[in-house]
């Protein structure tokens, strides 16, 4: 037998199937449920958003990845994923060039500048979000009907019942026929993508379990103690962006915990910070805010949460 | 009931291609290889000369130190040099070449006892340390070192380990199969040895073929149970195997003595049954030879030193482009350069990757996943260690408790970023050693 050539490499020598592209393109599949319940309630509104921010987000990372002289991994699905999200919590009526501006900023500022993929240390569509609603509060709180093509200025629920104490039924917000950002208005269709993540194990259920659960139980306690200041539990739950940030933007792998204990404190904290922004504040709606602020102690709850080696002495 | 296991570990293809193949004889090798380190520990030293003639079963080699093992000749004949050879393991080291008579005459020494029933366990330990056994499961730890606890140390419980966790082996599979009778046999000899009273085997729950038959073996035994265990790797692995089996934690930096109990592997309680009533020295094992790499992939009864090109010979040869020679599992095996390399007595398998199944790929960056966190069987944060392990900060790695890593190869496997992370954390390990030892 002749000798041949063979490769020697440390253990493991094999490899799980699953790797990064792979993650993010079945993230991108959850989404798919949310991208078509926005279009079929913002009709045309929902595919130009959606297409600017996406081919922004991509345009963005190539030229960022060639100035830095990276290799372009435009089509790992990160910055489709980041694109598609920051669309899905944009006023559907914002105008293009603002979504773009947004998306830019989301990418270059909130993924590149620390690094790229992995380094980031904010959800970069949130980092989008929270600088547009800087820069450009009108336009950001300008919101449309669904099933309209014209802008009609109509207040979101959360908004509603902040500053009119009025409550939008529990039905609409789960199917979405409300107004809002352009992808969190059905709870329906998040929850169907969101089921999907968790059955492929591509998120971990702690920090939606500790989010939500924490909104549930805080807003149960002041719904009992006055039920006509405060919404109930479930009308928290379905209003807002909260079920599409906890199923999609808290568990983002790269900016929350990495040790389970610590998901629990992370996906408890947003509840905590939302449900005071919610209740206190003069602002109708927080996750974006909860989940950024959380993201910015992710490195100090990682820090404080290494779990005990195994046989390790108390 | 809730099926036992531990926390932590990953469940890759099993491709235990060879589970339902009887295990074949490898007809006598025309020459055989026998390193003088094949054990954790010194290597044995020679105690024959080129040109000496020697008889199967004779030892060759003499155990130096009290970690150390005896080594014997697997076939009879003339030996024909003593220098150094390719070794599975590492670099080439001292070993010992027999060319083959052909007839395979065994040495008187290689006698039955048929009142082994009788032996005190002093002399079952003198056996076993003259057989030159050691943990035939992968590590190749000296077994009467393990047979012989400190006096201080009290024992209560021996498990015999056939989970055989590494995707495609099976050779401890049939064997349990096969050798059920011996198996048990042994166990109750290292049972007697230690004076305990209370016997676990654990198997992996896809092994149904294996677990049934000890199951039968043991019938009316009140001491002894088979425990059926969660496929999952590492389970095998001594630390995890005890947690599933009877919820006690080896201490970090401990050994499974520190809880009262003693692991050995089915083949390592198959060897010393052989030991000590056949009066056979550790000559041959039952090895895996697998993957698609390989034409017949088989279980086969090797003589140790045989070389890997003569496995793979009466197996058919290669099936495809070769891409990877692995003695050992997927998991934890070692890539071999060359075919020369000859069993060993920790040799559990030899794994032929076709070209196609090892394209290498490049690592990306981390994105936090903590899929190797999950996965991790010691509970450390191998992402970390990779990370501090890239930047060279060793003693970060200390802290992080990268001394206790086994080395399973969970986090590697199941990274999404392809992470060389075993390797990073193998440096770690030996950088923080040196700098210990500078101190």
């Amino acid at each position: 037998m002749k000798e041949e050539h063979f490769l020697v490499s440390t253990s493991p020598h094999i490899r799980s199937a699953e790797d990064i592209p792979k993650i993010m393109y079945a993230v991108i599949i959850a989404l798919i449920p949310v991208a078509i319940a926005s279009i079929y309630f913002f009709r045309l509104w929902a595919i130009k958003l959606m297409a600017v921010c996406i081919i922004t987000a991509m345009g963005t990372e190539d030229i960022f990845q060639r100035l830095r002289k990276k290799d372009i991994t435009v089509f790992d699905g990160s910055a489709i994923i980041t694109g598609l999200l920051l669309a899905f919590i944009l006023p559907p009526s914002l105008p293009l060039w603002a979504a773009s501006l947004g998306t830019f900023f989301a990418i270059a500022l909130g993924k590149q500048i620390f690094g790229g993929l992995g380094y980031n240390i904010f959800n970069p569509a949130l980092l989008g979000r929270a600088f547009l609603m800087a820069t450009f509060p009108v336009l950001m709180t300008t919101w449309t009907k669904p099933f309209s093509l014209d802008v009609v200025t109509s207040a979101t629920p959360l908004a509603q019942m902040k500053f009119a104490q009025s409550f939008v039924s529990h039905q609409s917000l789960f199917l979405g026929n409300v107004s809002g950002s352009l992808g969190e208005t059905s709870a329906l269709a998040i929850l169907i993508g969101a089921s999907f993540l968790l059955i492929r194990k591509i998120i971990d259920w702690r920090i939606p379990a500790g989010y939500l659960g924490t909104v549930v139980l805080l807003s149960s306690i002041f719904w009992f103690i006055d039920p006509k200041g405060f919404a109930d539990p479930l009308w928290h739950l379905l209003a807002g962006g909260l079920i599409l940030g906890a199923f999609f933007m808290a568990p983002d792998m790269v900016t929350t915990p990495v040790t389970k204990r610590g998901r629990w404190v992370f996906g408890i904290g947003c509840g905590l910070i939302l449900i005071v922004i919610r209740s206190w504040s003069g602002l109708p709606e927080g996750v974006m805010y909860s989940i950024l602020l959380m993201n910015a102690i992710t490195p100090l709850i990682n820090r404080f949460t290494h779990p005990r080696i195994f046989g390790e002495q108390k | 009931m809730r099926i036992r296991s531990f926390r932590g570990g990953v469940h890759p293809p099993e491709e235990k291609i060879t589970s339902q193949k009887p295990i074949q004889e490898l007809p006598l090798p025309k020459k055989v290889v026998i390193p003088l380190s094949q054990h954790t520990g010194v290597p044995a030293r020679p105690t024959v000369k080129v040109g000496d003639r020697v008889k199967t079963g004779q030892r060759i080699g003499e155990a130096q130190g009290p970690i150390s093992s005896n080594i014997h000749t697997s076939i009879s004949g003339k030996i024909t040099s003593i220098e150094n050879h390719p070794h599975p393991l590492g670099p080439p080291s001292l070993a010992i070449t027999i060319e083959s008579d052909g007839r395979d005459e065994h040495h008187p020494s290689v006698k039955h006892n048929n009142d082994y029933f009788k032996l005190h366990p002093n002399e079952i330990r003198e056996i076993v340390r003259g057989a030159g056994i050691v943990g035939l499961g992968g590590a190749a730890f000296p077994t009467h070192v393990k047979l012989s606890p400190p006096e201080d140390r009290w024992i209560d419980t021996v498990i015999l380990n056939g989970c055989e966790c590494e995707p495609y082996l099976t050779c401890d599979h049939r064997l349990m199969i096969e050798k059920t009778y011996e198996i048990i046999e042994g166990l109750k000899i290292i049972a007697k040895t230690l004076e305990v009273t209370s016997c676990y085997v654990g198997i992996e729950k896809n092994k149904e073929d294996a677990i049934k038959a000890m199951r039968e073996e043991i019938r009316n035994k009140a001491n002894m149970e088979i425990v059926s265990l969660k496929t999952k790797y590492p389970q095998g692995s001594e630390k995890q195997l005890i947690e599933a089996i009877l919820n006690r934690k080896v201490p970090s930096g401990g050994l499974p003595l520190d809880v009262g109990v003693v692991v050995q592997n089915v083949g390592t309680a198959l060897a010393i049954s052989e030991a000590v009533k056949k009066g056979r020295p550790l000559i041959e094992r039952v090895i895996t030879v697998t993957g698609r790499g390989i034409k017949n992939p088989a279980n086969l009864r090797v003589r140790m030193g045989t070389l890997f090109k003569d496995m793979i010979d009466y197996c058919g040869g290669f099936a495809g482009k070769p891409g990877k020679i692995i003695m050992g599992g997927a998991l934890m095996g070692f890539a071999q350069h060359t075919l020369d390399v000859p069993v060993i007595k920790g040799t559990t398998g030899i794994l032929l990757l076709t070209e196609d199944e090892v394209n290498i790929e490049e690592p990306q960056p981390c994105i936090k996943c903590a899929r190797c966190v999950d996965s991790c069987p010691i509970y450390l944060l191998p992402l970390y260690l990779g990370i501090y392990g890239e930047k060279e900060l060793w003693r970060k790695c200390e802290e992080l408790g990268a001394l206790d890593c086994t080395e399973c190869g969970c986090c590697a496997y199941i990274c999404p970023a392809r992470i060389p992370l075993v390797q990073l954390i193998k440096l770690a390990k030996q950088e923080i050693a040196a700098y210990r030892k500078k101190k």
